[in-house]
C-alpha cells in the first residue's frame, strides 16, 4: 500500500470544529461535509480543485473537541488521502480508523513544509519526503489495518469477517 | 527492559509480544452497555448477522433512567429485555441493581488483566480491579456482538505516584480533582495511567474506583493500579471466571512518571463548568447552592454514604437547599441501610433515591433549574449536564457535599469531622 501527494499543513490542536465546523452538521452526506472541510482553519480549503490524494499534515492532539465521526467523513470526501501528524485525538483516531481514512502518527511531522512531495509506504512504514529527500519511520500497517482502509471502514471490514466465517461453515 | 502492565495484558490477549502504540485486533472478556443497548441493538441489525457472536461476553445493565421517566425510556427498556432474552445473554441487570460500573464490578467482572470495554465513558472504573477496561463508541460495542473482536491500540503508560500522607478530610475525590486540574483534562489523552505510591496503595476498593473512574476526565484511554492482596480478597468468592494476575516489572517503559505529594492537600472543587477547572476549597469557601447531590458511579459507595452521615447526624440539611442521596448500587443500599446511615440521612433532611445515574446526566430525578447551583460527587460539570445550561455545577468529595448542604453554601467539611 503505498500513496503519493503533496502536504498541506496545519498546526497544534486543530479541533473538530475547524475540521467540520456545527454549522455544517445538517447534513451527513460525505460530498456535502468535504466542502467545508477545514473551513475554520484555512477557510476554503475544501473547494479547492487540488485536494484529491493529497496529505494533511498537523502537529499534536489534530482532531481534538467533540466525538463527532463528521470530521474524518469531511476530511476523506474532499479527496485528502492520509493524514500525517505529531499526535491525535482519541477519539479523532478510532474515527478516522473506523471510516477507513489512514493516517499516521510522526513525530518529524513539523520537518514537513507546505507543498512538500511526500511518499509514503504503510508496508515497510516509511515516508520519503522527495522534496527535501528526507526518510521518517512510523509503526507500519498490519495487515488488518490495510484492509480495513481497503474495505472502507470497520463496519465493511467486520461484514466482510462475517460474510468468510459463515463462508467457512458451510 | 522489563514491560508495564498493559504490554503483558496486551501481549496475553494476543498471543504475542506488543509494544506500545501498536495496534492490534483483539477478543475483549467482557463488552458493557447500559440504556444505550437499545440504539446499540439498532446497529446490531446493520451486520446481517441473526445471532451475537459471544452471548457470554456481553454484560448489559440499566441505569441511565431507571425506572423510566417517560415512554421512549420505557420502551427502550422493553427492546433491551427482548434483545437479550432472543440472544440468551444472561449477563443482564434490570433497573433494580444499580450503576453499570459498580453492578459490574460487585457482580465479579471486574478482574485483573481482563480487558473489558464498554459503551460509556466512565468503563475506565475496572482498572481498580487491575483490569484493562475502556471507554468505546456504539458502533463498536455492536461490531464486538456481531465479531466478537475490536481493533486497539496499546496505549503509552503514564505512570502517577501518589505519596505523602492524606490529611482528615481530604480523600480520594479530593486527590481525583486534584491531579485533574494540574494536568488538564488532556492530561493523559489516549494514554493509560498507572495510579501507584503509597497512598494508592493504601486506599480502599472504593476510592480506588473513584480514580480509575475519573481518569476518564484526565483524557485517560484506561486508568488502573496494579493488584494486590485487597483486590485479591475482593474478587475471590465472586470472580465471574479464571484470572491472571499481572503486574508491571520495576524497569518497566514509562512514557512519563510523575509525583503527586498530597500531605498538604486541602478539600478540591472543580468549579463550573470543566472537570479540571479546579480549586482548593478556600477559593469558593461561601459559594450559596441550592442542591446537593451524595451518589454516582464516583462516589455512591458505603464509605461515601458513610461519611456523608457522619457530617450530616444530628444536623439538618439547610432550609431552602435539597440533598439527594443515590447509592451507586442496590448491594451498596442495602449495605447503607442496614447500618442505619439513610434512617441519619432522611433525619437530616435528604432524600433517599433509588441506585441509579439520576440526576447526574441530566436525564431525570432532580435535574437543575435555570441559574440553579449544584455541588455534586459526580464526575462531570459540563454545561447542562445536569438539566439546564444556565445551572452551575461544583464537584467535590462526599464530605464536602454533607458539609456544604448544612450550611447551604460551599463549605470545608474539616470542622463537622473534629
Amino acid at each position: 500500500m503505498e500513496i503519493k501527494g503533496k502536504a498541506f499543513v496545519f498546526g497544534d490542536d486543530v479541533n473538530t470544529d475547524e475540521i467540520i465546523p456545527a454549522r455544517y452538521l445538517n447534513t451527513s452526506e460525505p460530498k456535502e461535509l468535504a466542502k467545508y472541510c477545514m473551513e475554520d482553519a484555512r477557510p476554503g480549503f475544501g473547494k479547492r480543485d487540488d485536494l484529491k490524494s493529497n496529505i494533511i499534515v498537523a502537529g499534536e492532539n489534530f482532531g481534538c473537541g467533540s466525538s463527532r465521526e463528521h470530521a474524518p467523513i469531511a476530511i476523506k470526501a474532499a479527496g485528502i488521502s492520509c493524514v500525517i501528524a505529531k499526535s491525535f485525538a482519541r477519539i479523532f483516531l478510532r474515527n478516522s480508523i473506523n471510516i477507513g481514512l489512514p493516517i499516521i502518527e510522526l513525530e518529524e511531522a513539523n520537518k514537513i513544509n507546505e507543498e512538500d512531495k511526500l511518499r509514503i509506504n504503510f508496508d515497510r512504514g516509511e515516508i520519503v519526503n522527495e522534496t527535501t529527500k528526507e526518510k521518517f519511520k512510523f509503526q507500519s500497517y498490519p495487515d488488518f489495518m490495510k484492509s480495513i482502509i481497503s474495505e472502507g471502514g470497520w463496519i465493511n471490514y467486520a461484514k466482510k469477517l462475517i460474510k468468510e466465517e459463515n463462508h467457512e461453515k458451510k | 527492559m522489563g514491560e508495564t502492565f498493559v504490554q503483558k495484558v496486551f501481549s496475553k490477549k494476543v498471543g504475542k509480544k506488543v509494544v506500545h502504540g501498536e495496534i492490534v485486533v483483539l477478543e475483549p472478556d467482557y463488552v458493557m452497555s447500559h440504556d444505550n443497548a437499545a440504539p446499540i441493538s439498532k446497529i446490531f441489525d446493520k451486520f446481517g448477522v441473526e445471532k451475537v457472536k459471544y452471548p457470554e461476553r456481553i454484560v448489559i445493565i440499566l441505569d441511565h433512567t431507571v425506572p423510566a421517566p417517560t415512554e421512549v425510556e420505557a420502551s427502550n427498556h422493553k427492546l433491551i429485555r427482548e434483545f437479550v432474552k432472543k440472544q440468551g445473554i444472561t449477563n443482564f441487570y434490570d433497573i433494580n441493581n444499580g450503576i453499570c460500573h459498580q453492578v459490574l464490578s460487585e457482580k465479579g467482572y471486574a478482574l485483573p488483566s481482563k480487558i473489558i470495554l464498554g459503551s460509556d465513558s466512565h468503563t475506565t472504573t475496572y482498572g481498580a480491579f487491575g483490569a484493562f477496561s475502556a471507554g468505546i463508541g456504539r458502533t463498536e460495542v455492536a461490531s464486538i456482538w456481531a465479531t466478537g473482536e475490536l481493533w486497539m491500540k496499546v496505549p503509552e503508560v503514564h505512570k502517577f505516584i501518589i505519596k505523602g500522607k492524606l490529611p482528615e478530610g481530604v480523600f480520594a475525590k479530593d486527590v481525583a480533582l486534584h491531579i485533574i486540574g494540574k494536568i488538564g483534562a488532556d492530561g493523559a489523552t489516549y494514554k493509560a495511567v498507572e495510579f501507584t505510591g503509597e497512598v494508592a496503595e493504601n486506599f480502599t476498593i472504593a476510592s480506588r474506583m473513584v480514580l480509575s473512574n475519573m481518569a476518564a476526565e484526565m483524557g485517560a484511554k484506561a486508568g488502573y493500579f496494579l493488584p494486590d492482596e485487597k483486590t485479591l480478597e475482593y474478587v475471590k468468592d465472586i470472580a465471574k471466571s479464571d484470572y491472571e494476575v499481572l503486574t508491571s516489572d520495576p524497569d518497566a517503559e514509562y512514557e512519563k512518571i510523575v509525583e503527586f505529594d498530597v500531605s498538604d492537600l486541602t478539600p478540591q472543587i472543580a468549579k463550573p463548568h470543566t472537570v479540571d477547572n479546579v480549586s482548593p476549597i478556600n477559593e469558593v469557601l461561601g459559594t450559596k447552592i441550592h442542591q446537593g447531590l451524595i451518589g454516582t458511579c464516583t462516589n455512591g459507595r458505603l464509605e461515601d454514604l458513610e461519611i456523608a452521615a457522619k457530617i450530616l447526624k444530628g444536623r439538618k440539611v439547610k432550609s431552602g437547599v435539597r440533598c439527594l442521596v443515590f447509592a451507586a448500587s442496590m448491594q451498596e443500599f442495602i449495605k447503607a441501610l442496614k447500618k442505619g446511615i439513610f434512617e441519619t440521612l432522611a433525619e437530616s433532611g435528604c432524600i433517599i433515591m433509588n441506585p441509579g445515574c439520576g440526576p447526574c446526566l441530566g436525564a431525570h430525578e432532580g435535574v437543575l433549574a435555570p441559574g440553579e447551583v449544584a455541588i455534586s460527587t459526580a464526575n462531570r460539570n459540563f454545561k447542562g449536564r445536569m438539566g439546564s445550561r444556565e445551572a452551575f455545577i461544583y464537584l467535590a468529595s462526599p464530605a464536602t457535599v454533607a458539609a456544604s448542604v448544612i450550611e447551604g453554601e460551599i463549605t470545608d467539611p474539616g470542622k463537622y469531622l473534629l
